[in-house]
């Protein structure tokens, strides 16, 4: 690790016609970060902030109905108790939680789902490069250094902005000498010279953080707040969860599921110290579940569903809802919680707000796809 | 001279020190029909699935009994008791695993294995289901290689009733409203139903393809069709034990009635409705196109050229989907002899590496830490649509710089070879200028090997 570090410190990697220039690390002028968290598989909305003030709720969840010790956040909404920690980021006015809301995909393909939801198209497949990516480019220094927590970049984060990727391993260290021949038989590749290049500096960078190797829920929030911190930290970060498709026997592994979510993102905060104030986490899935519990204990590919608003500049203590209700004839096509806020539309307006980007411009660059007009009064001004 | 590297990496696994390049990379590539083993001995000395379903439900029973006594006393266990029945289960996936890596390191028919892993991928369950762990490697090897040299809809029927994606996919619980079980159930205020997991991915995944044109009441309908097709040895209850592990049709659970699918209406009784339908899905037009598609793009490159789908897509339907014919067409079809490189899958990297320095067993364990740090640990994507076959899921800055940490240390661990010879043995025709000038200029026999290991021509296929 001394090896690596003081061999970049020397600038033996990074000198010479190498590295292309756009890769020296930047420090963005803007100090707002970014933490977009996708829950793949399609998290139970309707189980992770349950409408107990719903009359048609209990009937239709049966066995799933399991609110003991869950968190009671108005006359409607109670949150699942395995989410205690988010709970007091309500309580203190950070987090926000939108319901029944959706991208604009109405079928129930988690793969198109997902899609839709990362590259703000309308349609899946309708286009190559995601939001996140986009964003880069309308922040005020572009080098805004992007970076997902995977070993390979997520659609979100796909497109022409150069962005990173880390993801903590236990192998051990190569040596330097073949690493920097490594990078001159990669220098004539136009694929393999850009990502070799990003991924030495990411490396430099977590091998300056301290011990932790992101195993466990807690590690990657701490990881992720360790890569975000300092000047040349990323600002705009994704974190994959997967995990979240709950078919059968839904009731133990939800709650394991959002008690890993809870602790990611209280180390998170933890980690982010100070930097928390100027923080937005985003935390999102590509469509909620079917409203009545199935005939195995849990539940199918819905549509409306759930997304968290959580940060410094939140203006949170709310649950954001249009309630559709759940009697059978509000269901949407009989089976699903009906989504009546658009969730670009609140994406829009939360990054918007966040970033100082102008409202409309930022709704047609990152969602092309459409969202009506963005939300206004997601972040504190 | 560039056919046979075309032939030993993109269709192959990639080339085995020692072994000369095949003269006539065609011929070499249609006789491994013949030379495949769909059920070689290492095989045959693995549990089969019955095993695996009575290891699974000892396994179930044995933790919810550690679970009550853990509860009961005082004394706090040093691991987790619930979780170590489960030890012979990852016993088995990895001894599983290990056969499936050194199958693929010796076969004298890689263009087959490539296919059975393709195939395996298609129709993926994943072990993050604990009931996977034990039955992934049985799924390959009972389903998949016997069928991969078949028709479609014998893969397909095969798939679909192995327990491991009746389980994977929650299908063996889904029980027909008014089946007699059901019924009963019902009566008891204790309804238990329709699953429909299983019906959707087989629609969008495995025959027709997502956006195809059918309709919710289509995944319904399949749902109800499928009810029955269960496993037995696991229930509690001895109605629903069967006549012993492994697959079973359960009639009293089965949902009664005439069926409609894709517009046809379906009146068979019992498990022959459900076969009917996948019998139907098997040879429908855009299964013949999904499947055509993504084999182009296994072979062809990460955007398939329209020409090659189509070529496969009739052979598809010309045949009523008899792989052979298809798998024909694709080796004597241009477009993958001059498509542009796929970037490697960790799996096929691992491969072609261990092969390239002559490995020919490899410890479970080894594999399967490589594998987990390189991004793709053996039977588990995670989810039911399997890995992703295209570049940007696999060229991440991270995952690269792992393959080059690996390849320093696969050279190290290795006896003398002489890089040089070997990279035109693997890339005949095809060695580029930078990488012979990195090999020639290497400080040391072990750093050229690692070198030629993490060269851009290792990287793609």
């Amino acid at each position: 690790m001394i090896d690596r570090r003081s061999l970049l410190a020397n600038g033996a990697l990074l000198s010479g016609a190498l590295f292309a220039p756009r890769m020296a690390w930047a420090s963005a002028p803007t100090e707002r970060r970014l933490v977009f968290v996708i829950q793949r598989g399609a998290a139970d909305g309707l189980a992770t902030l349950a409408p107990t003030g719903d009359p048609a709720y209990a009937a239709l969840r049966g066995e799933l109905v399991d609110i003991g010790g869950g968190i009671k956040l108005d006359g409607m909404f109670t949150l699942h108790p395995a989410l205690a920690q988010l709970a007091s980021r309500y309580q203190a006015g950070e987090a926000l939680f939108v319901h029944a809301t959706a991208s604009p995909y109405r079928d129930r393909s988690h793969f198109d789902g997902q899609n839709v939801l990362e590259t703000g198209g309308k349609l899946p497949y309708d286009r190559d490069d995601g939001w996140m990516n986009r964003l880069i480019g309308l922040l005020p220094n572009s080098d805004a250094k992007a970076l997902a927590l995977s070993p390979a970049i997520p659609t979100a984060l796909r497109g022409p902005a150069s962005v990173s990727s880390y993801a903590p391993t236990n192998l051990p260290e190569a040596s330097s000498e073949f690493l920097q021949r490594v990078g001159r038989l990669y220098a004539e590749d136009p694929q393999l010279h850009g990502l070799w290049s990003e991924a030495v500096q990411t490396r430099a960078m977590a091998s300056l953080q301290g011990d932790d190797n992101g195993r466990g829920a807690a590690a990657a929030g701490k990881l992720a707040a360790s890569l975000m911190t300092g000047p040349e930290g990323a600002r705009l970060v994704m974190v994959e969860s997967n995990g979240w498709d709950t078919h059968a026997n839904q009731r133990g592994r939800l709650a394991n599921q959002l008690g890993g979510l809870d602790a990611m993102l209280a180390a998170l905060r933890d980690g982010l110290g100070p930097a928390w104030a100027d923080t937005l986490v985003i935390v999102a899935t590509e469509f909620g579940r079917t409203a009545a519990v199935n005939g195995t204990g849990g539940t199918d590919h819905g549509t409306g569903g759930l997304a968290l608003l959580l940060g410094g500049t939140v203006k949170g203590g709310r649950v954001l809802a249009d309630w559709p209700g759940l009697g059978p004839s509000a269901l949407y096509e009989g089976r699903d919680l009906r989504p009546t806020t658009p969730l670009n539309r609140v994406l829009a307006g939360a990054l918007a707000g966040h970033f100082g980007l102008d409202p409309v411009r930022a709704a047609s660059t990152l969602f092309p796809g459409g969202t009506g007009k963005p939300l206004e009064g997601l972040i504190r001004t | 001279m560039r056919d046979s590297s075309v032939a030993l990496n993109r269709f192959g696994l990639g080339g085995r020190k020692g072994e000369a390049p095949p003269p006539e990379p065609r011929r070499w590539l249609l006789e491994q029909f013949t030379r495949f083993e769909p059920r070689p001995a290492a095989i045959l000395a693995l549990p089969d699935s019955p095993a695996l379903v009575t290891m699974f439900r000892e396994a179930r029973d044995n933790q919810r009994e550690a679970k009550r006594e853990a509860e009961a006393g005082d004394n706090k266990p040093d691991i987790a008791p619930e979780l170590r029945p489960y030890r012979a289960l990852r016993d088995a996936y990895g001894e599983a695993a290990m056969v499936r890596t050194n199958l693929a390191l010796n076969t004298p028919a890689p263009f087959v294995e490539r296919l059975v892993h393709f195939w395996a991928n298609h129709f993926a369950v994943s072990i993050d289901k604990l009931v996977s762990l034990g039955l992934a490697g049985a799924f390959e090897f009972e389903a998949i290689r016997p069928n991969v040299l078949g028709k479609f809809g014998d893969l397909l029927l095969a798939v679909e009733r192995h327990p491991a994606m009746l389980l994977y996919l929650d299908q063996a619980q889904s029980i027909g409203p008014d089946s007699m079980l059901g019924q009963i159930a019902a009566r008891r205020g204790n309804a238990r139903g329709l699953n429909e997991n299983l019906a959707r991915e087989i629609l969008e995944l495995h025959t027709l393809g997502v956006r195809s044109g059918y309709s919710q009441d289509d995944v319904t309908e399949l749902a109800r069709a499928l009810t029955g097709w269960s496993v037995g040895g696991l229930a509690q209850q001895p109605r629903l034990r069967g006549p012993g592990p492994g697959y079973w049709f359960a009639d009293l659970i089965h949902q009664p009635g005439e069926r409609k699918v894709l517009g046809k209406r379906y009146g068979q009784r019992g498990e022959a409705q459900g076969e009917a339908i996948l019998r139907d899905l098997a040879v429908h037009p855009a299964t013949a196109r999904h499947i055509a598609t993504k084999l182009a793009r296994h072979f062809g490159g990460d955007e398939p050229p329209p020409s090659l789908i189509t070529k496969l897509e009739q052979a598809f339907l010309r045949s009523g989907g008899d792989l052979p014919t298809v798998y024909r067409t694709l080796i004597e079809a241009p477009e993958p002899w001059s498509g542009p490189p796929k970037f490697r899958t960790p799996w096929d990297w691992t491969l072609a590496t261990l092969r390239a320095v002559g490995t020919e067993r490899l410890p479970s364990l080894i594999n399967a830490n490589a594998l987990n740090q390189l991004g793709q640990p053996t039977w588990k994507p995670g989810s039911p649509a399997g890995w992703d076959d295209t570049a940007p899921s696999w060229a991440g800055p991270d995952a690269l710089y792992r393959r080059v940490e690996v390849a320093e240390r696969i050279a190290a661990r290795v006896g003398p070879i002489d890089a040089r010879t070997l990279a035109e043995q693997l890339f005949p025709g095809a060695l580029s200028e930078p990488t012979r000038k990195a090999l020639a200029g290497a400080e040391s026999p072990a750093q050229a090997l690692a070198l030629l290991l993490a060269s851009p021509e290792m990287m793609r296929r």
